[in-house]
Parts: C-alpha cells; structure tokens; sequence
C-alpha cells in the first residue's frame, strides 16, 4: 500500500478509490435514481387531471409520493451525523480537550455550537461527526453523506469524531473509499432533515465550498 | 484516544534513550493491539507512522475506521 495510504482501504480492496470523478459518477446516478423514482408519480398525476379534473386529489397523492421519496433518501443521508449515546461526562471533556488541539479556532466554535468539525479538503467541504460525515461539494449545492465510524462505541462522543478527523487527514480518498454512500442530493434538501442544531454547520459548510 | 478521552501512554526526548525505548516499546504493544499512529501535521494534514518519531511532539493512537 502506497505511503499516505489509509490502511483500512486494504479491508475494501475491491472498491475503485473515490476522487472527484468518481464523486461526479456517482452524484449524477443519484440525480438518475431520484428522477426515476420521481417521475411516474409526476406524470401519473399530470396525466390523471388530464383525464379527469375530478381525480385531482389523486394527483395530489402521487405528487405527494413524488416529493416523499427523495425526503426519505435525505433523511437518511441526515441521519449519518445523528449525535450518538453520550458516555462518561469526564471523558467527555477530556475527549472534547484533545479535539480542540487538532482543529482551528472557527471549527472548534463550530463544533461547539452543533457538534460537527468543518474541515476543508480536496473534494470539497467536510462536516464530521461521531458516525459519519458530510461532504459539501465544490460551489456548495450538493452534499454526500456518508456512513463512517471508529471500531470501539465506548469511546466518548469527541474521540469518536476525532478518530474520523485523523482518518480524513491521512487520506481524504481512502476515507471515502471506506465509507459508506448513504445519499447523495441536494444541500438543501438535507439541511430540512439535519437536527435544527446541526443546519448552522452545513450552511457554514456550504458558503465554505462556495468561497 | 480511549474510552476515558484519553491516555497519556508514555513521554519521551531525542535526548533521553532510555525514555525512548520505553515509549518504542509502549508504541509497538499499541500497534499490535490495532491502534493506528498518527502524527498530526497542522490543520487538514496528519501522517501515519509505524515507528515511533523521536522528533514529534505528539502521536496519537487511533482505532481503525470502518463504513457503517
């Protein structure tokens, strides 16, 4: 394994690394996914009124079906940032101690107020939390969310971010080449599903992947 | 990093060997038991060392990661 390398990349050996074009390859299969699953249900009800101006409350329902869906995928990407079980309140502050040595002022005031570290990489703007990141892409409309955690649930909420932190500067393409995909859509349609606590982060994240 | 925030595994200088051969020696037991060692390198940047650094001013262990 080359020098640089995320030595949990060995554990995924058969996935193709994730750089910018692969995120591209893969935001636009989503955009492809959301569609197909969106489509019919719009067609469906422009079709019914069509038809018959009477079934315009069934229309609505399949319109209805067509916005639900792709909120359903986005509340899951949102989840992948969910604050998890808080441990020991000592370790806690310890853990919350060595955080803020590896990160800038901003991102620890940041971090403070929704419990997401910003940091700024090749692929575009990450928020990490405990299980999982957000990744804001360049000009800042589209986020990925990805599923990612450290092996050991008993380490206090700070560590566990921390961990993910170290990882992500080791190798920001073996980070995401270990995590996994969770939803891949617009920015704003994932900060509707964020905790309101977390939205001040992504919206950061987003002007960040703008500037 | 460990499940009390943290652990302060041992304290070294280039100057004093024998305190560098005990942290070596706590360094190595931290590898075989799975940590990874990383040197942090300023924001945005961290290296993995698996020889302890005598120059660095702070290694830490970390568990590896996974997708969920």
């Amino acid at each position: 394994m080359a020098a640089g390398t995320l030595p949990e990349r060995a554990g995924v050996a058969w996935r193709e690394p994730v750089d910018a074009r692969a995120l591209r390859a893969r935001g636009r299969l989503w955009t492809l996914s959301t569609a197909a699953h969106s489509v019919p249900f719009v067609a469906t009800a422009g079709l019914l009124v069509g038809i018959e101006p009477g079934l315009a409350p069934v229309s609505a329902l399949a319109l209805a079906h067509a916005w639900a869906i792709p909120e359903l995928y986005a509340n899951r990407g949102a989840k992948v940032v969910r604050p998890q079980r808080r441990g020991d309140a000592a370790a806690e502050r310890t853990a919350l101690g060595l955080l803020g040595d590896l990160i800038g002022h901003e991102a620890r005031e940041l971090h403070a107020r929704t419990g997401l570290v910003a940091e700024r990489g090749r692929l575009g703007v990450w928020l990490v939390g405990e299980a999982g990141a957000l990744l804001v892409r360049p000009g800042g409309r589209r986020v990925l969310c990805w599923c990612v955690r450290a092996d050991d649930a008993s380490l206090p909420s700070a560590d566990r971010t921390a961990h993910l932190l170290l990882a992500l500067r080791e190798d920001e393409t073996g980070f995401a080449t270990v995590a996994n995909l969770a939803f891949s859509g617009a920015t704003w349609r994932v900060a509707r599903r964020l905790a309101p606590g977390m939205r001040p982060a992504l919206r950061a994240a987003a002007r960040m992947a703008r500037g | 990093m460990d499940r009390t925030g943290h652990t302060t595994l041992a304290e070294w200088s280039a100057a004093d060997d024998a305190a560098f051969a005990a942290a070596a020696e706590a360094f190595r037991e931290q590898l075989d038991a799975g940590y990874y060692a990383v040197v942090s390198e300023g924001e945005g940047q961290a290296r993995q060392v698996t020889a302890l650094p005598a120059d660095a001013d702070l290694v830490i262990l970390r568990r590896p990661i996974a997708g969920g």
